[in-house]
């Protein structure tokens, strides 16, 4: 067995692309989750409207990159609106069934063959970071930066800094929002929505807002993925969701670090297993073939997500009196 | 999905191009001159051919390719040729848009939808005799009454998936986003039983039911019977039941892997009813197994002590435990139901679609939503009528908009549903939070 390309490669997954993307994804959840209790369960059709806005408009309608990316930003907000006004008047499972639902149309429509010109269909979208600008944008001059696994050609450095950069604006953005008026009407909310209703707010449009931002932070979460791979209608799955639901209820839904540090540990430990579990297999230290020891992950995944909220519903970080599963 | 490698999979899936490039060169140097437009090149295997008439190609054809778990189409090149590409080894069918044809020319021999299968060779070719002549064309009614027949058979199998779901909603409260694994899992059962053990498929399909409700009684017993007296809220719950479905779809993955495997007997002949409209034997089966299915369900329901229980369950819990009901008892053999249920139609839809695959009833878990939704949450009967009003609404929308696109439309009413009905179509107001 190969320790130290296991150990590099799960090092090498503290800090990715993929991370950052997810971190934002899970950010938006705990928005969404943890701090107004809104059970959105179709954060990946909001990546996937972000990163289709973004990649579309940059090769449909030629927009600059960063145009492209305040599309993808703007589909977030709509696809948010879209959701929220019919089904935030409803109990919480009917929201969790009607966004998860919403989310699959959302796939299946940029995956059917009909709009294959626009969307690609199932070969996805490639090439937008070029043509856009985004990747001669990039201001570190070609080279290898960094050290041991956290070695990086400019291109993702590029790309890290840019998501690093995102996700420090979004945790602050969070972290201002939650210390603010606004934030403690949308933990009323969570707590008791008939309390905050008899104190005259008007809680839809609370509720509205918090789904909007925590939109804009999943959309983000897709923006930056893409930034980085291609779009692909196979990533925007409901697994993908269930996944940044783990990561998120693994750090603290109700925390502002429980996301980013959740999504952290979810996907290194990923790495982790992706790589350890085949060696296993191949040392013959685990009865199982290859492609076997690749599945073992996901079902590992789904237990601990059980034992989680059955052991731990707050997260390694939250505070068990800010239990968000409220009923 | 190993998102963390997307860089390697990238120069992977690059190399696989490349490599195929250059086989379709090598190729197109034996047999035609140009290249062909191709689709689904990321494949290993693929069909293949050549659309001409009297020597003459004719570019712009479309050909779909559809197999049990893939489909894909695209449009002849100028030379008249096209490839697409599938990913396992399997019988597909071909079909050859007549519509895009130049007028008068038609598919002569055979129909425009012809059968294929990979069974020696990577690649299979599939040429379309084509001339001039009538078009044998199926009329739209006679199309929409297949449809409609399909759409029933369809919509009957997911009512069996969907009463289970709506009655363990209706007893605990539970969202279970695991009710497809536990249609998977019935399908399974069969597999293992019917073509690994070779036990034959009268007696296997009853022991996979059997099975199923055993896997019900031990969910109950180890899972959820242990949280309830836990006093878990229903969002706990309900992403526990997320937790318990990805656990179990890997599982089952873990044993059959991502492959087809088929039943025995799934490619049962077809019987002409009237006009064009033909019905395997399967189906003519799967329709009358359903409805028996129901009606017992239905007997059991409203003529016997236990589903008297349930239902006073289901409209008051507190009402009916201190009316002596036995509450975890009536549970337990709800679960038990609810699964034997799921396994059944498992069975029917591994026949149905045809094939098992690890993810089957994820597939349609969302149907099943829709349908339970549809009917209103926790109402046995209503989840009936939405599973046939949303396996009805699937089949027949495929002829107006295209078939990739047919669960949008389920999922679409269930949005309206909640939007316009959220107590669905026989549920009652006070189920609305």
């Amino acid at each position: 067995m190969d320790w130290g390309t296991i150990i590099n490669n799960t090092l090498a997954g503290l800090l990715t692309p993929t991370t950052i993307a997810f971190a934002l994804a899970a950010l938006g959840l705990a928005m969404h989750f943890g701090f107004a209790g809104l059970l959105n369960f179709g954060i990946a059709g909001f990546m996937a409207i972000g990163a289709y806005g973004y990649a579309i408009s940059v090769l449909t309608f030629g927009f600059p990159w960063w145009g492209g990316m305040i599309v993808g930003i703007i589909g977030s907000i709509l696809f948010a609106i879209l959701l929220g006004v019919p089904t935030l008047r409803l109990r919480g499972d009917y929201l969790a069934i009607v966004t998860i639902a919403a989310a699959e149309i959302v796939r299946l429509l940029f995956l059917t063959t009909a709009f294959t010109d626009v969307t690609g269909s199932a070969d996805g979208l490639f090439g937008y970071n070029n043509s856009g600008g985004f990747t001669s944008a990039n201001p570190f001059p070609p080279g290898s930066y960094g050290w041991g696994p956290w070695t990086y050609n400019s291109e993702t450095l590029w790309v890290l800094t840019f998501g690093l950069g995102v996700l420090a604006v979004c945790v602050w953005f969070l972290w201002a929002l939650m210390r603010s008026p606004w934030g403690r009407v949308i933990k009323g909310i969570r707590e008791d929505e008939e309390a905050i209703r008899a104190l005259g707010k008007n809680v839809f449009a609370y509720k509205l807002q918090a789904l909007i931002i925590g939109g804009i932070f999943g959309g983000m979460g897709g923006i930056i993925y893409a930034a980085f791979a291609n779009v692909s209608p196979g990533v925007y799955v409901t697994s993908i969701t269930f996944f940044i639901w783990t990561s998120l209820l693994l750090g603290g839904a109700a925390t502002i670090w429980g996301p980013v540090i959740g999504a952290v540990i979810f996907w290194t430990l990923q790495a982790f297993l992706s790589n350890i579990l085949p060696e296993l297999a191949l040392a013959g230290i685990l009865p199982v073939s290859g492609t076997q020891a690749a599945t073992l992950r996901f079902v590992l995944v789904g237990i601990g997500l059980m034992l989680l909220v059955i052991y731990r519903p707050q997260g390694i970080f939250g505070d068990k009196r800010e239990l968000t599963f409220v009923k | 999905m190993n998102f963390l490698s997307v860089g390697t999979s990238k120069r992977l899936l690059k190399l696989v191009i490349v490599v195929f490039t250059a086989l379709i060169i090598g190729l197109g140097l034996l047999t035609s001159p140009a290249q062909a437009d191709t689709v689904g090149d990321e494949f290993d295997y693929a069909v293949l051919g050549n659309v001409k008439i009297k020597g003459e190609p004719i570019g712009g054809v479309r050909i779909s390719v559809e197999g049990p778990s893939y489909k894909a189409d695209t449009v002849t090149a100028d030379d008249g040729s096209w490839l697409i590409g599938v990913p396992i080894k399997d019988s597909y069918s071909v079909t050859l848009d007549q519509e895009t044809l130049p007028a008068g020319i038609a598919v002569l021999e055979g129909g425009a939808s012809q059968e294929v299968d990979l069974g020696l060779s990577d690649r299979v070719v599939k040429n379309f005799f084509i001339g001039e002549g009538e078009r044998n064309e199926v009329s739209f009614v006679d199309q929409f009454i297949a449809r409609l027949i399909y759409g029933i058979n369809f919509g009957l199998m997911l009512g069996l998936a969907a009463v289970g779901l709506s009655l363990v909603f209706g007893t605990t409260g539970l969202s279970n986003f695991a009710h497809g694994e536990m249609v998977t899992f019935g399908a399974v059962a069969a597999l293992i039983l019917g073509v690994v053990l070779q036990v034959p498929i009268w007696a296997a399909i009853p022991a996979a039911v059997l099975i199923s409700a055993g896997f019900g009684w031990s969910m109950d017993a180890g899972l959820w019977k242990p949280l309830r007296k836990k006093g878990l809220g229903i969002v706990q719950l309900m992403i526990i039941s997320i937790g318990l479905s990805l656990t179990l779809r890997y599982i089952i993955q873990f044993f059959i892997g991502g492959g087809t495997e088929q039943l025995p007997g799934f490619d049962s002949p077809k019987i002409n009813l009237f006009g064009s409209v033909a019905l395997s034997v399967n189906d003519l089966y799967s329709m009358g197994i359903s409805i028996v299915a129901i009606l017992a369900f239905a007997f059991w329901l409203l003529r016997t002590n236990t589903g008297k229980a349930t239902r006073a369950i289901s409209d008051n819990p507190d009402l009916a435990a201190a009316s002596g009901i036995d509450v975890d008892k009536v549970v337990r053999i709800v679960w038990i139901v609810s699964a034997a249920l799921a396994g059944l139609s498992g069975v029917l839809w591994a026949y149905f679609r045809p094939g098992i695959k690890w993810d089957m009833g994820t597939q349609i878990l969302l149907l099943i939503f829709a349908a339970v939704t549809l009917g209103g949450l926790g109402t046995a009967f209503g989840a009936l009528i939405g599973a046939l009003v949303v396996g009805i609404l699937v089949e027949t929308s495929s002829l107006f908009i295209p078939s990739d696109l047919k669960y949008v439309g389920a999922l679409v009413v269930l949005i309206g549903v909640l939007l316009f009905r959220p107590q669905g179509l026989m549920g009652r107001r006070q189920r609305v939070g």
